[in-house]
């Protein structure tokens, strides 16, 4: 839920990246992290395990400029994409205002697509949010892979809505900021619809 | 408390109220800073030596902390654990909650103890729940009276934000 301060003239917006194990969702946020000026952005957190996966969640605040006078901030999280860590990716889902399901493209990796996206929506329901009724956005990571999955048919499965969908490679940062901008532009569109 | 989808919203009247309370409360309590966090981890106040703390971090860590606490308060069936408190070497943290919304931050050093913390925070809570029950109907008062600024943003507006 945004925090809007009058006082310091400051809008505070949580970008939460959902998506199965694997998927790229850290990678996403590193690849922000490295391309964005000093001045732009905050320290990133990452709350991983000894191995690199994400234990609890990855944090990054990014600031996006002013608009009619009021600093935007953005706070980008990731949950852990690891089935058994599900109370705690709820937990993150708290208080989002846009969402961004990152896909793993890779063929075998369709049904962990499914399932994540499923959890999702059963996670938001129980705090009374609609998926539907969320900026939200969808990325198709890891398509310089060989054995993914056609758009096409990702899309059938993953965007019924047909929400903005972006292809990425993460690593390379191919489609991670158009991911972002897409999904920050729809939250502060959906802010200005609220606010009516 | 606010529901779940409504946004948290501050104007400068509150702001300088609730600085005013923290400041009070930094000095009855000898903290060395305090901090206002909304559950969600959005910094909404601090004050004290935090000149060379990360705050917004600590804003984020501190939210995920208060909710990794109350999913395990739901898991004993519980409804909140309201307080929480952190000892180390040198500084210690005291964390609770005001009007289930919203979390106060003191950390505190050997000038200060747990008691006096606890006391103290016990006393300023009040005031700063009232301010915030205040703040959610002020907030919804504006909201439907549409004369909202953000109403006025135009679509150029967010566009020139990405370019």
């Amino acid at each position: 839920m945004s925090f809007i301060n009058y006082a310091s003239r400051e809008i505070n917006l949580k970008i939460v990246y959902y998506g199965p194990g694997l998927c790229g969702k850290t990678t996403n946020l590193h690849y922000i992290y490295q391309r964005t000026a000093p001045d732009a952005k905050g320290k990133m957190i990452s709350l991983a395990t000894e191995t690199e996966r994400t234990l609890f969640f990855d944090f990054l605040p990014l600031s996006l400029g002013e608009i009619k006078g009021f600093k935007t901030r953005f706070h980008l999280y990731t949950v852990p994409g690891q089935v058994f860590y599900d109370a705690s990716r709820k937990l993150i889902l708290k208080g989002v205002d846009g969402v961004v399901f990152v896909a793993d493209s890779q063929a075998e990796r369709l049904d962990a697509n499914v399932e994540s996206l499923e959890n999702l929506r059963d996670n938001l329901e129980e705090y009374g949010y609609q998926l539907e009724k969320l900026p939200y956005v969808v990325q198709y990571n890891k398509r310089d892979l060989p054995n993914v999955t056609p758009v096409d048919e990702l899309n059938k499965l993953l965007n019924p809505g047909n929400v903005p969908e972006y292809c990425a490679c993460a690593p390379k940062g191919d489609g991670v900021f158009d991911t972002l901008k897409a999904v920050a532009k729809l939250m502060l569109i959906n802010l200005k619809k609220s606010e009516r | 408390m606010l529901g779940t989808q409504s946004s948290l919203v501050l104007f400068d009247e509150e702001c300088l109220n609730i600085s005013s309370i923290l400041h009070k409360l930094l000095v009855e309590a000898n903290a060395k800073a305090l901090f206002l966090v909304d559950k969600d981890g959005q910094l909404i106040s601090s004050t004290g030596e935090t000149d060379q703390m990360d705050t917004t971090s600590l804003a984020s860590l501190t939210a995920g902390n208060i909710a990794a606490t109350g999913g395990l308060a739901k898991l004993l069936g519980e409804k909140e654990f309201s307080v929480l408190f952190h000892e180390g070497e040198k500084d210690n943290l005291h964390l609770s909650l005001v009007a289930s919304r919203v979390i106060l931050v003191v950390i505190f050093d050997q000038r200060s103890s747990l008691g006096l913390v606890r006391l103290r925070v016990r006393k300023w809570n009040e005031e700063l729940e009232k301010i915030f029950n205040a703040l959610e109907k002020k907030a919804k008062e504006k909201s439907s009276s549409n004369q909202s600024f953000f109403a006025e943003i135009t679509d150029e507006d967010i566009d020139n934000l990405f370019r």
